[in-house]
């Protein structure tokens, strides 16, 4: 938590000199207690969403700013091995579920929000940002499309599963900053809810790779 | 493309899907429990069956019917039924001391409407602080009609028919800067300062989905659903986006203010509920309305 404070300005510093300053990412500074306090008290709790929403972890605090600015490698790298070290995998060893829940999974965009009923399960929203069958034609494009992500792949292989359910459990394993919610770190998806998108993902009967 | 008509007018993160779910079921209640006037619109849900009805359609023509769709709203944009009444709560004698809102300075002198809203958010020495229009709105109303607080900020945003006096005057005050250039500036030390700090809310990340506003609004190109969404990163993003709030929203059957429109905004983020007027309402608003100068001002628009 600490080393974010140092560590912000040096991304962003980091983030001029590769551009070659021809364009030049506007320098965001990092969010000083008094901000913080502002922020605070213009926010009131509501339903589930509790002031503490504001409270950053690190790779929160490193990655807020513009997309244009990079990363440093070591900056990246440490926030994708801590990340790593977050997900748990699935007891049981079986990481496919059903990839018809799957779909209803993906086709949710309810959860976590101060308008919804903790009771109830939250959706993983993934048509939200990405195109996954081909007959739902609504499909965002803020991450990549993932039609035919199993049959590109080689299929359900053990490698592919673990990769798949990671993903999903923690996106910033592996892309550092990465625009894709931490499902299974921030407990927004149950461990049977991810295994069943990796089977919308995977599973050679999913519409995602047909 | 008629002039109201903007490409990043659908802004909902839920995006298309639960749109089309409020739209079909006759009757059928939002995610608030509340019946929209939508739902009432029969001429319209039959186009949007029209349209669903096509799944087996290329996206492009998805696409093109939905900017058909648009386009058709055009034709009769009822915020004039909130700009009518905006009129005349502006001029009426309200509150404990009986004064019209008349006697407020939203910035250009008492009582001037007329492009008021190209330069807000800004800062008033009267109040030693930066202010936008709903927050100018609300504290002429304390100190100047008598109204405490609390009775001021009973219904800051409308539904059905518990009416909000802000979206009414937000409407008509706006209306008065229809195709003014936006002209908001940030000479005044405390504007500077509320710049910055909206500037480090856009692309603070927070929450259980890491969720910022740049995550969904900081490159080109992109949508939710079928919902395109602009890059207020950017001159042009930043212009289209802000000059067309308020906007009437068809599927809410409510004129909503750019209060609302972030206030729902970080909902979706996942965050707690940003309260009316408050600091950082306003320092986001003056980030975004800067970065909107130099466009003509084209609101109340009417979006999805």
């Amino acid at each position: 938590m600490k080393t974010a404070h140092w560590a912000l300005p040096a991304v962003v510093i980091a983030g001029l000199v590769a551009a070659g300053c021809a364009t030049a990412p506007r320098e965001i500074q990092p969010v000083t207690a008094n901000d913080l306090a502002i922020m605070k008290a213009s926010f009131q709790e509501k339903g589930q969403a509790k002031l503490d929403r504001l409270d950053q972890d690190e790779a929160q605090k490193l990655c807020s700013h513009p997309p244009s600015v990079r990363i440093p490698a070591e900056v990246s790298a440490r926030i994708e091995k801590n990340n790593m070290a977050t997900i748990k995998y699935p007891a049981d060893g079986k990481l496919m579920g059903d990839w018809k829940a799957g779909e209803v999974i993906a086709q949710r965009g309810v959860g976590k929000q101060f308008s919804d009923n903790p009771k109830t399960p939250s959706g993983g929203n993934c048509y939200a940002c990405h195109q996954l069958s081909k007959n739902e034609i609504s499909f965002g494009t803020i991450g990549p499309s993932l039609y035919n992500f199993g049959k590109l792949r080689g299929g359900p292989t053990p490698e592919m599963q673990r990769y798949a359910y990671g993903r999903i459990y923690n996106s910033q394993a592996f892309s550092a900053c990465s625009n894709m919610p931490r499902f299974g770190h921030n407990d927004i998806l149950t461990e049977q809810q991810i295994k069943d998108v990796t089977a919308l993902l995977l599973d050679p009967n999913s519409p995602v790779n047909q | 493309m008629h002039p109201h008509q903007a490409a990043g007018d659908w802004y909902e993160a839920e995006g298309w899907r639960d749109c089309k779910r409020q739209f079909l079921p006759y009757g059928e209640e939002t995610m608030n429990g509340e019946k929209t006037m939508m739902t009432r619109l029969i001429g319209i849900a039959a186009l949007l069956g029209a349209i669903f009805a096509s799944g087996a359609h290329a996206q492009n023509t998805t696409l093109d019917e939905i900017a058909r769709y648009r386009a058709q709203l055009q034709d009769g944009n009822p915020a004039e039924l909130w700009e009518a009444r905006g009129e005349d709560l502006w001029k009426q004698k309200r509150g404990p001391k009986q004064v019209s809102l008349e006697q407020c300075d939203l910035g250009k002198g008492r009582g001037v409407v007329k492009g008021a809203y190209a330069e807000l958010p800004r800062y008033f020495s009267d109040a030693d602080k930066v202010m936008d229009l709903e927050s100018r709105l609300l504290h002429c109303m304390v100190t100047l009609q008598g109204f405490s607080r609390a009775d001021a900020t009973k219904r800051v945003f409308g539904s059905g028919s518990s009416r909000s006096d802000y979206e009414a005057l937000a409407a008509w005050i706006t209306s008065e800067s229809r195709g003014v250039v936006m002209k908001v500036s940030l000479n005044h030390q405390k504007m500077q300062e509320a710049y910055e700090l909206g500037e480090k809310a856009f692309y603070f990340r927070g929450g259980p989905h890491d969720f910022s506003c740049a995550t969904c609004h900081s490159e080109d190109n992109k949508r939710i659903r079928l919902q395109d969404l602009p890059n207020l990163t950017q001159k042009k993003g930043a212009q289209l986006g802000y000059t067309t709030w308020p906007a009437y929203r068809v599927s809410q059957g409510e004129l909503r203010t750019f209060q609302w429109r972030i206030n729902d905004c970080f909902r979706q983020q996942r965050f707690p509920d940003l309260v009316f007027g408050s600091e950082l309402s306003i320092a986001l608003t003056a980030f975004l309305a800067y970065n909107a100068n130099g466009a003509a001002f084209n609101a109340p628009a009417i979006k999805r």
